[in-house]
């Protein structure tokens, strides 16, 4: 098959959850050890964790740069303070310097200055790397602390794992979503062909799940979700399958509590090589529904 | 005193910690209020069904254009200046694109013609009340919303003053977080004894750092895991403030939105020394 002809056929599945910790990335390594050739996207750029799993080895790496940053330049600088009373973002102290973590690079503080001194500069916010798993590619990244643009990052991200999907001829790209609902997902999401929400039993988890719900309806993608950890409290996880049936959600599957997630973590792997017999086989099951609802898409 | 519950990810316990530790200061008689600034996912009120009675919507400022004034193709000035490209000039006419502007002011004020002025666009909703005697403000950004940040920082003005304050923090390390820590005095920083959890908890330990923030970790269902955290906090010289064990019954009660204080048998003493040592740190942090 042409790379061209495989544009086409490249599926994404992106993971996601809402709340944190609900075992999505722990979610996300297993299924990487399932299904074909594939590459890895971890869109978690402000906390990415799949890599301890995955033990990626990097074989490319760019610094993600992105946005502007102002510098005031003290010299030039005559103190008439009209940066400091335009920055709508506290970004500028009384004595005139730039407070990095808070300057969004609007540029007001270069326009309203009349000395020049204030000047804006290219933002180096993060970095990211593409590298091989013992899954496949894989491309990750890390923001910058106290940086934005995460949003951007993570369409990086996405747009070198597709390439890389090209290039390979593979016919999948899974990614790690970022928590929440805020910016990122939503960079996360767009054009993707199916969501996957990692769910836990909990009151939280339930109530970020409608929210999550509403995102991918909004944006238009399909999704499925996964029940982890079930046996914290059976009759929210039955909540949890009533909502979904309500709501026309498949449900992929069923996790149990089970300290195999916490044990493969620790040892580096994914459930799936740690424990093939027990969890392992509930994972292949999932994948199986995905798989289906990923081919009846085509039809 | 503001005191901020964080952690570098999401599900480590932040807000069942900030919950507790409330209703544990509540009881035992201080003056304390809680924030939720997790405006993406305010969860807070699951656990604390506070009464809301006062809700305000939150907005950013978003320019206007008066076609009537815009020389449109003639100028072009601040499509070419908004460094979000929220305005483009189009068939002559300047077109705003409000999910991508930021509200920085710059368009208004470059305008040679005066054409702009600053309407505003809402974000989400701010809420407070009480929950059971408590203070309570929370936030909840609007679906498919990204300004955050702006949002947050009207739920901290929004809280009343009171001798102690929470904010229960968004997770991560990027802008929301950086808005909700701004101009706190100490920080509690909740993590799990996992690998995840502690390559979550050496961010969250950088960002405290590079802000100059006092603070401390509790470790979050302890004995779950391995040694990992206690090692690193013990390499790194960071106090432990306090490990709140693993336990079923104490996950059970989570997953019912119930308080670990009140109702899991010796939980209240976990928070009473908790507070013990915040205090303690607090108190080295000053002198
Ligand atoms: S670029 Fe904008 S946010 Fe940054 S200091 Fe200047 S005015 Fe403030
Ligand atoms: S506007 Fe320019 S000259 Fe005036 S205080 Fe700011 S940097 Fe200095
Ligand atoms: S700067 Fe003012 S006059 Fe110029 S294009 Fe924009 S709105 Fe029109
Ligand atoms: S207020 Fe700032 S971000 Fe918004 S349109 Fe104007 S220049 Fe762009």
């Amino acid at each position: 098959m042409s790379p061209s002809m495989n544009t086409k056929t490249i599926k994404e599945i992106v993971v996601i959850s809402g709340k944190g910790g609900t075992g999505k990335t722990s979610v996300t390594a297993a299924l990487a050890s399932l299904g074909p050739q594939k590459v890895l996207a971890d869109c978690d750029v402000d906390a990415a964790d799949l890599h301890l799993v995955l033990a990626p080895k990097n074989i490319r790496t760019e610094d993600f740069v992105a946005g502007e940053r102002a510098f005031i330049n003290t010299d030039s600088c005559v103190d008439c303070g009209l940066c400091l009373e335009h920055c709508r973002y506290g970004a500028v102290s009384e004595d005139f310097q730039i407070i990095p973590e808070n300057c969004e690079g609007c540029g007001v503080c270069a326009f309203v200055c009349p000395e020049d001194a204030a000047v804006m500069l290219p933002r180096t916010c993060g970095v990211w790397h593409v590298a091989e798993t013992r899954f496949g590619s894989m491309v990750h990244a890390r923001l910058g602390i106290a940086e934005e643009n995460s949003g951007k990052l993570v369409t990086t991200v996405r747009k070198t794992a597709r390439e890389l999907a090209e290039a390979q001829g593979a016919s999948l790209i899974l990614t790690d979503g970022p928590p929440g609902i805020g910016c990122p997902v939503i960079a996360s999401l767009g054009g993707a062909n199916l969501a996957i929400a990692v769910a836990e039993p909990t009151t939280s988890a339930l109530h970020d799940l409608k929210r999550v719900f509403g995102l991918t309806k909004h944006f238009d993608i399909p999704l499925m979700v996964i029940i982890n950890k079930s046996g914290i409290n059976e009759e929210t996880a039955k909540v949890i399958r009533d909502y979904c049936k309500d709501n026309g959600v498949e449900v992929a599957g069923t996790l149990p509590y089970d300290k195999a997630f916490t044990q493969a973590q620790i040892n580096a792997m994914s459930v799936v090589e740690y424990d093939p017999e027990g969890r392992g086989k509930d994972l292949a099951a999932i994948w199986e529904r995905i798989q289906t609802r990923l081919n009846q898409q085509d039809q | 005193m503001r005191i901020a519950i964080a952690s570098g990810k999401g599900g480590t316990g932040k807000t069942t910690v900030v919950a507790n530790l409330a209703v544990h200061l509540k009881n035992s008689k201080h003056s304390v209020a809680v924030a939720d600034c997790d405006v993406e996912e305010p969860n807070l009120h699951l656990f604390l069904n506070p009464h809301l009675d006062i809700e305000k919507t939150a907005v950013v400022p978003i320019p206007e254009v008066d076609n009537e004034l815009c020389t449109g193709d003639d100028c072009g000035l601040c499509a070419q200046l908004c460094r979000f490209k929220s305005l483009i000039l189009m068939a002559g006419e300047v077109m705003v694109f409000p999910e991508l502007c930021h509200g920085c002011g710059l368009c208004t004020l470059a305008c040679p013609e005066k054409a702009i002025t600053e309407g505003s666009r809402a974000i989400g909703v701010v809420r407070s009340g009480k929950a059971n005697c408590i203070p309570f403000t929370e936030g909840e950004m609007k679906i498919g919303e990204a300004m955050a940040p702006p949002l947050i920082e009207e739920v901290k003005a929004a809280s009343p003053q009171c001798d102690i304050e929470l904010i229960d923090c968004p997770p991560g390390t990027s802008c929301p977080v950086i808005k909700a820590l701004d101009g706190v005095d100490f920080a509690v920083l909740v993590t799990e004894p996992t690998p995840f959890g502690l390559h979550d908890l050496d961010l969250a330990v950088l960002t405290l750092r590079q802000l100059r923030i006092p603070f401390g970790v509790v470790i979050n269902r302890d004995g779950m895991g391995n040694s990992c955290v206690h090692d690193y906090l013990n390499r790194e010289k960071i106090t432990l403030l306090g490990a709140i064990p693993h336990s079923l019954k104490a996950a059970q009660a989570y997953s019912k939105g119930l308080l670990h204080v009140g109702n899991v048998e010796g939980f209240d003493d976990h928070y009473a020394k908790l507070w013990e040592n915040i205090q303690q740190s607090i108190g080295e942090a000053r002198s």
